[in-house]
């Protein structure tokens, strides 16, 4: 055998950078999902003239762990006829498959650390944007094997709502997607950043492809299952939806999932159409600042960037009213996948037309 | 044993070890989950084959979308095993000898074949990265690529007016 020791051949330093990576991200994440919880009830409470929650801390700062606490400490519920592996392994999978996104996303321009050059990506794979949508894909298990596990027929139904809605709404994300691709010609994730990079901000894909962005916010919106897109949890239609069974912790796994998929679809709405770390009107290679202070701010911009989304996310949660269940088919297969599809078509032929 | 060899090694038993339990499993719901748990399995025999796209293809559309419509269909239908229709033991016997003879025949075309010599060579050649794989799908294999792309069409096509049909 011949080739194969490339798994090897990886040093010390590579291992325990991105195992460093890997732990701030997916803390990253967690914290920024558990502020998430705590901005939507203050956004909720500012849009419906209330002050929100104001008791545990100042400004109510602590009341995401006091949530948090609160559902740990609860009785935890496991239905008599239900599946009862499937059903702990659901609210398992939705947290997994919420957390797997962040790998292949880049959060900075790299750091110089003792000679080494330290890419702030866990993973620059070749295939960069397909894994996201991979694994976007996979996120409908937690909620099937949830709903189906808990053995009521409420779940159920909720459930098998979610899986179609999602499926549905993965086919334009994927098209406005392939648009994207074809002005970039690379499904890393680096290169889409780099290919933004430059001119102002006139050089964000957002200028280029701005169907396409209205398009996969969309997607995105409903990958959420955020309102106006939240069907599955439809509480005057399905009691409570797919987990209208859990109890506890596994409540708020699901809960919780919710809001780091929000985090994660603002971070890579940003890196495709908002030029990623790109710092808007600021030429970073000119400025010769130290690569620390670059990837700091980069970082911090991108944080921004993501910080927008979460917040217009919520801003449409609780503006407009939920989507009946055949208006959320008719918007996805006959309005969506239409002009996905005219949008990808008339890309192609500029792309073609310039090349020439 | 490196590290690519003790991979293999996991990922080959956790591929048969999957598929053996999603023919035995009782629950149709738990054979298509045994099944997705499959289909990651062989997804990484294929990153390990330095097959990024195919790998992440398998992923998108066995797991992500056929599968799922696999667990829809079955958890609609909500079958138990009242509903099981009783099976005749001779069916099942002429059902193993069948099998058992396909088997057979299997193990002997291939007993003496070149694979059985051949090791897998891992992360050698990057035809399957997206871009040596776009090149060769779109010159040397467009016919049958696109003759394929035709078929599923038509396929689809033919699926909307079924169920249009009232």
């Amino acid at each position: 055998m011949r080739g194969n020791m490339y798994l090897l051949q990886i040093d010390k330093f590579f291992i325990l950078e991105k195992f460093l990576l890997v732990g701030f991200i997916i803390s990253l994440s967690m914290l920024v999902a558990m502020y998430a919880t705590y901005a939507e009830r203050k956004v909720a409470a500012f849009l419906q003239d209330r002050i929100g929650p104001n008791r545990a801390g100042i400004f109510g700062i602590l009341q995401p762990l006091a949530d948090g606490g609160k559902l740990f400490f609860k009785e935890e519920i496991i239905p008599l006829a239900s599946s009862k592996t499937l059903f702990v392994i659901g609210p398992m999978l939705a947290m997994i498959t919420a957390l797997l996104t962040s790998a292949v996303i880049p959060w900075g321009p790299g750091l110089p650390i003792a000679g080494r050059n330290v890419s702030l990506q866990i993973a620059d794979i070749n295939i960069g944007i397909l894994y996201i949508f991979g694994v976007v894909s996979l996120g409908v298990y937690g909620i099937m094997i949830g709903g189906w596990a808990s053995n009521n027929k409420f779940s159920l139904l909720a459930a098998i709502r979610g899986a179609s809605q999602m499926v549905s709404y993965e086919l334009p994300m994927g098209l406005a997607l392939i648009a994207l691709l074809m002005l970039v010609g690379d499904l890393r994730m680096s290169t889409i950043v780099q290919d933004q990079i430059g001119k102002g901000f006139f050089n964000w894909h957002i200028w280029y492809q701005p169907l396409g962005f209205i398009i996969f916010f969309i997607c995105a919106l409903a990958e959420c299952n955020r309102t106006p897109f939240d069907l599955p949890e439809a509480e005057n239609e399905l009691n409570f939806g797919y987990h209208q069974e859990y109890s506890s912790m596994k409540l708020g796994f699901y809960l919780f999932a919710e809001y780091i998929n929000m985090f994660i679809s603002g971070v890579v709405m940003s890196t495709l159409y908002f030029g990623g770390y790109d710092i808007p009107f600021v030429n970073e290679a000119g400025l010769g600042w130290d690569p620390w202070v670059l990837s700091v701010l980069g970082f911090v911009v991108l944080m921004t960037k993501a910080w927008i989304f979460i917040f217009i996310f919520m801003w449409i949660r609780w503006t407009i009213p939920r989507f009946r269940y055949d208006q959320l088919m008719n918007l996805g297969w006959k309005s969506l996948i239409p002009l996905a599809l005219l949008n990808m078509v008339a890309t192609a032929v500029v792309v073609l037309w310039l090349k020439k | 044993m490196n590290v690519t060899e003790i991979l293999f090694g996991i990922l080959t038993v956790m591929a048969l070890f999957s598929a053996l339990l999603m023919i035995t499993s009782k629950n149709p719901v738990h054979s298509v989950l045994w099944l997705i748990v499959t289909f990651f399995s062989i997804s990484g025999h294929y990153i390990l084959l330095n097959a990024q796209f195919l790998a992440v293809v398998n992923i998108i559309v066995y797991a992500g979308a056929i599968m799922v419509l696999f667990l829809f269909v079955i958890m609609l239908m909500n079958l138990n095993n009242t509903a099981e229709p009783k099976k005749n033991r001779w069916l099942k016997l002429v059902g193993g000898i069948a099998g058992g003879c396909l088997f057979l025949v299997l193990v002997a075309a291939l007993k003496d074949s070149e694979v059985k010599r051949q090791f897998t060579e891992v992360k050698t050649g990057d035809i399957g990265l997206i871009k040596n794989l776009g090149k060769e799908l779109f010159s040397t294999y467009v016919v049958p690529f696109e003759i394929s792309s035709i078929l599923f069409l038509s396929a689809m096509v033919g699926a909307v007016v079924i169920g249009k049909k009232e």
